[in-house]
């Protein structure tokens, strides 16, 4: 066998392995890299939130508003838009088991907010974690959901 | 007011003015700012009823308290304590400046030697001169009678505190922490009795009667006053009562029956 034939054997047997595999190898595709530093949001209980997360994270801070104001001033309570449950169900246990407030880096609010470099004073007055309650033991606990008030 | 009565000891360590006013309120001789109170009485429990979730108060409402002064102990402060704790407004032992949503008021005219002590707390008044002054809109009164301070639009003024005459508002001075979820509250705005609106809502009495009941039979009766069918109107129906400041023109939700004026 010449060498040029061997050179055509090698050459096909490479096209054979090489271009197929380009077309079905495409890089994996990643949401930036490992230079980009990316908010740890904590998971929330239960199944899903009140919405999609797409659009809680566009337009939480509006549905709270307008929710707020209808329920103060108005008194229109149970809608699903409430701080208190977005609280109660996005609490995240710190260390000795109970969750942690807004002042832990770890809150919820915060870890996003932290990112996006966005202030809130909701926590100003609001209680940044759930009710706590202890019962006739002395044993502390966390009142959620609907369970509470 | 008797002008051979006067006014003797003024317990309170700010603003004797305003405590002058209450005792002019009163129609005796002297105001005592006491806490302490044992409240024993007749009333039953109110008339709370929960709304279905979603829907606004209702201007065919109108909560009010009726309080009558001869069941309530001089000596019992149960229902300023359990508003306290209910509303969580542990303060930082200044009374000057610590909130004070209820407080126990004491009464004595000399003349005839009785003394008498009732709580007082937030009048919420159907005309309130607090809404009118407030320069923003935070204070405002609920359709069914609440006069509240919306904390989103409250700057810190005090207007409202200046223009009650019941003295009923406090200004928090202090940032708070680990406030209850259902009674947000924080440095910088004023702040009342609210009538444990977050019990209301859910068909339970506000903490203060529900306190004053459990020592013993109650001097407080929580209801809805345009209810004819309800006990507090059925009360203030059949037996005479007052509202602090009555000439003030403000109709006063809380009504008080035995007061000596």
């Amino acid at each position: 066998m010449s060498l040029r034939r061997i050179f055509i054997v090698l050459v096909a047997v490479f096209m054979a392995w090489v271009v197929p595999g380009e077309a079905q190898t495409v890089p994996e595709k990643k949401i930036g890299n490992n230079s980009v530093l990316l908010p740890a949001i904590p998971r929330g209980q239960g199944d899903h939130c009140v919405a999609d997360a797409d659009f809680m994270r566009r337009n939480h801070m509006t549905m709270l508003m307008h929710q707020r104001d209808e329920t103060v001033r108005q008194g229109i309570r149970g809608k699903p838009f409430s701080l208190k449950e977005c609280v109660a169900c996005h609490a995240v246990e710190g260390p000795d088991a109970m969750p942690v407030t807004v002042a832990s880096p770890q809150h919820f609010c915060r870890a996003c907010h932290d990112y996006a470099a966005v202030s809130i004073d909701c926590f100003q007055c609001h209680a940044s974690r759930p009710d706590v309650v202890t019962d006739a033991g002395g044993q502390g606990g966390v009142v959620r959901g609907a369970a509470r008030e | 007011m008797s002008g051979k009565m006067k006014h003797t000891g003024i317990a309170a360590e700010f603003n004797p003015a305003r405590r002058k006013f209450l005792g002019a309120i009163a129609g005796v001789a002297s105001v005592t700012l006491a806490p302490g109170v044992i409240l024993y009485g007749i009333t039953r429990s109110g008339d709370a009823r929960a709304r279905k979730p979603g829907t606004a108060a209702s201007p065919d409402v109108r909560w009010g308290l009726l309080i009558d002064v001869n069941h309530c102990d001089s000596g019992c402060d149960k229902c300023v304590s359990a508003c306290v704790e209910e509303n969580g407004l542990q303060g930082h032992g200044r009374p000057a400046t610590d909130p004070q949503w209820i407080r126990k008021v004491k009464i004595h005219d000399p003349d005839t030697g009785l003394s008498q002590s009732l709580p007082v707390m937030c009048q919420h008044c159907a005309e309130p001169p607090c809404v009118d002054v407030c320069p923003t809109g935070a204070s405002f009164k609920r359709a069914d009678g609440i006069v509240l301070v919306d904390r989103h639009r409250c700057i810190g003024c005090r207007y409202c505190m200046m223009a009650c005459p019941y003295k009923a508002r406090s200004f928090v001075h202090e940032e708070i922490e680990d406030q209850k979820t259902y009674a947000p509250r924080g440095k910088g705005t004023v702040e009342a009795c609210t009538l444990c609106i977050h019990r209301v809502d859910s068909d339970r009495l506000p903490a203060c009667v529900e306190a004053c009941n459990d020592a013993g039979g109650g001097a407080m009766l929580f209801g809805d006053l345009k209810d004819p069918n309800s006990e507090i109107a059925r009360r203030v129906a059949r037996y005479a009562s007052q509202q602090i400041r009555g000439d003030l023109g403000l109709d006063p939700g809380v009504r008080y029956r035995n007061l000596s004026t």
